[in-house]
């Protein structure tokens, strides 16, 4: 709620904005002109295949190197650094001393943004304890699991209250239910008042989370606004079972309806489907069955980066599961 | 960013890293290492003192007659004061044989004592035959001996008089140029190998941030140079935890090699307490200096291997450092000596001497100043190097001749 307010307060709308952020690695262009807008309070998905330059921009965004060209402010702040202590970030490339407590560790990241060490380490036994973690707080991170140490950094991330939180793909290497805790723990800290940017290949956590999301491929943005927007750009699926074979009823049928196992699929008319079921139930098609399925973000994902970049997440989703 | 943020940022890398290292094991190895060679030192010194005792001076056989003996060894223990210890030549007599060539083979072999020459001839005549060097000290000592026997034989004694009179003063302008010039070199030295010995660490500091990848977690909450400076200041920090503990034992093994302590030192012209205090400081600086420039070496490498490959040619600019701030001992006004104090690197080493050898105390705040100029200057440089050769940030370096990549 002090975030929310906090956020209200400084009147912005955009909590994170970027101007045709390009970055070149020697040759290679890693990014090519990437703007997006991400408001205030939103929680954000970055989606799109590894290599599309997902990190690369959320580092540019941050601050740790500067673009080759293009402009970023963050929290009203042109130069990032200076917004750091009101942000968290979770690496892709998860970072933690083997030789320090879980502890120690959450309150280094915490006093890294600002929070004095003896809160940071106050917070850090009640978050350990909220998590289930309590018994390992004063032990080194060397002796945590590869989950423990993931929920470890992602509490040190947290634990100074940030305005912004920053997660590149935080699914990654966790288990179903620890991924469940992490969508939950979004979620709060959303409810909280923070704005949530996460970058991932899986569109279904970007689909349960996220309000808007910017689709990555080739290095370029292919969309960037609401998931509803991005599902908008396709038409809703019609599946159609009638008890004629034949009659005047086929007239009403788009000319790309198929037929598949006597099942018809379409895309719906732009009519809607009150023109379509009269037209059906006119020509005597005997209606078995009738469902109209809106598209999920992945077939919008299909639609606007491709199916060949589809096919690539699908296949990093089956090497990371 | 703010330099109060810039500040307490780097005051969190530098505790964290004051911390890892001292409550490490490998910590309490670092403290004791040095403290090996006093240890050896105190035990080395015992035998060589008793090898000291036990040392045979070289004796040198004359084959002739008594009287020519008597005036040899009458004039050799005229000049024993000058020649004194093992350098010192001790004459036994043996009467001459038959056969010369046989009786020098002879007494050549002899073992028990070993001869080192024999000479023959008497004073008119007088043949060294030995294995020594021939302007060495032992044959300048026989030409001397052997000069003083004969004007001994040739003229009358000297007319009696008064001994010498000595007034003893504290100093001259000649002993003391010469004793701050021991002081100066003294201090420079142990200014050195306590960089030395400190400073090599630094070369390794990033790698582990690097290994663990803690450094995406740091950079980007705190600027680079924050990182640096932090760094810097921890190993700093470690530097003097370790001097104070090694200073215990230094002073113990001053007692015991300089039974009068620092006292048994020249006195450096700006007196001991200034001496020290501007000992803290250009260590400090000494170490600023050196550390910052390695620490950006250091962080260019991203492994292990790399580090120790860098080692070497870092020791080797570390000497060439050291030597540059020696040319101006015993000449702090001169062109090399100048040169050696403007030289960032070597300004700590070859002002700290100049402390010795001049009271002036203007020039070391100058010095100071120009010596946190450049480790500012060096941490910036580092710190966009790093930026931008490791993090890979900002545009892409290009020679104007390249031309630039398009999408």
């Amino acid at each position: 709620m002090l975030r929310q307010a906090q956020h209200e307060r400084s009147g912005e709308a955009f909590a994170v904005e970027a101007h045709d952020l390009v970055k070149d690695f020697g040759d290679t262009r890693a990014v090519d002109g990437v703007s997006l807008a991400v408001p205030t309070g939103s929680i954000y998905g970055i989606l799109g295949p590894n290599g599309a330059g997902k990190t690369t921009t959320i580092r540019m965004l941050l601050g740790i190197i500067d673009p080759s060209s293009g402009t970023r402010s963050l929290l009203g702040h042109e130069r990032p650094l200076d917004a750091a202590e009101q942000v968290g970030y979770l690496p892709e490339e998860r970072g933690l001393y083997p030789g320090m407590t879980s502890m120690d560790a959450i309150a280094f990241m915490g006093a890294l943004r600002g929070l004095p060490l003896r809160e940071g380490r106050r917070r850090a036994i009640e978050l350990l304890d909220g998590h289930g973690l309590g018994d390992w707080a004063k032990k080194p991170i060397r002796t945590l699991s590869k989950g423990m140490a993931q929920t470890v950094q992602l509490l040190g991330t947290i634990v100074h209250k940030p305005r912004l939180i920053v997660l590149d793909e935080p699914f990654s290497g966790l288990d179903a239910i620890n991924q469940g805790k992490l969508e939950e723990l979004i979620r709060r800290e959303a409810a909280g008042g923070a704005t949530i940017i996460f970058s991932t290949h899986v569109i279904a956590h970007a689909e349960r989370l996220c309000e808007r999301v910017a689709i990555i491929a080739g290095a370029r943005v292919a969309f960037e606004g609401a998931v509803d927007e991005a599902r908008g750009k396709l038409r809703p699926i019609v599946r159609l079972r009638t008890r004629a074979a034949d009659g005047p009823w086929r007239a009403a049928l788009p000319p790309t309806a198929k037929l598949d196992n006597g099942d018809w699929t379409f895309e719906l008319p732009p009519s809607g489907p009150e023109p379509l079921l009269k037209a059906l139930i006119d020509g005597g098609a005997g209606i078995e069955t009738l469902s109209i399925e809106r598209p999920g973000l992945h077939d919008a994902f299909v639609a606007i980066a491709g199916a060949a970049a589809a096919r690539e997440m699908a296949t990093e989703i089956g090497e990371t599961a | 960013m703010k330099l109060p943020r810039m500040i307490r940022s780097a005051f969190v890398i530098a505790r964290r890293d004051f911390a890892a290292t001292v409550m490490s094991k490998a910590f309490l190895l670092f403290l004791l290492g040095p403290l090996f060679p006093v240890i050896v030192g105190f035990g080395f010194g015992g035998i060589g003192a008793s090898i000291e005792s036990n040392v045979e001076r070289p004796v040198v056989v004359v084959i002739g007659t008594a009287d020519d003996y008597r005036a040899l060894d009458q004039a050799r223990q005229r000049i024993e004061p000058l020649v004194q210890g093992e350098r010192g030549i001790v004459l036994s007599r043996a009467a001459p044989a038959d056969d010369l060539m046989v009786q020098r083979k002879s007494l050549l072999a002899q073992q028990n004592p070993p001869v080192l020459g024999v000479l023959d001839g008497g004073l008119d005549a007088p043949h060294f035959t030995g294995a020594v060097s021939a302007d060495g000290v032992t044959v300048r000592q026989l030409s001397f001996i052997v000069d003083l026997a004969r004007r001994d034989r040739a003229a009358p004694p000297p007319a009696g008089g008064r001994p010498l009179a000595v007034v003893l003063t504290q100093s001259s302008s000649g002993s003391l140029v010469s004793a701050r010039s021991l002081t100066a070199r003294a201090g420079q030295a142990i200014l050195f190998v306590l960089t030395i010995l400190l400073a090599g660490m630094l070369l390794s500091q990033l790698i582990e941030e690097k290994s663990n990848k803690a450094i995406e977690v740091i950079a980007a909450a705190v600027p680079i140079e924050s990182i640096f400076v932090g760094k810097l200041f921890a190993m700093l920090a470690m530097a003097w935890l370790g001097i104070i503990v090694w200073t215990f034992a230094g002073a113990a093994a001053i007692a015991y090699y300089l039974p009068g302590g620092l006292a048994a030192l020249p006195a450096p012209a700006v007196g001991w307490p200034m001496f020290i205090g501007l000992g803290i400081v250009y260590f400090s600086m000494s170490y600023l200096l050196i550390g910052s420039l390695f620490l950006g070496i250091g962080s260019q490498a991203s492994t292990v291997r790399e580090v120790q490959t860098l080692s070497m040619p870092v020791t080797m600019a570390q000497m060439a450092i050291f030597a540059l701030a020696s040319l101006g001992v015993g000449h702090p006004d001169s062109a090399s000596a100048i040169a050696g104090m403007a030289f960032p690197l070597s300004s700590p080493f070859a002002m700290f001497g100049r402390a010795a050898e001049l009271p002036a105390l203007m020039p070391h705040l100058v010095a100071v100043v120009w010596q946190i100029l450049w480790v500012a200057l060096i941490l910036r440089l580092a710190a966009r190097l790093f930026r931008r050769s490791v993090l890979k940030s900002g545009p892409a370096f290009r020679w104007p001749w390249q031309k630039r990549a398009t999408a």
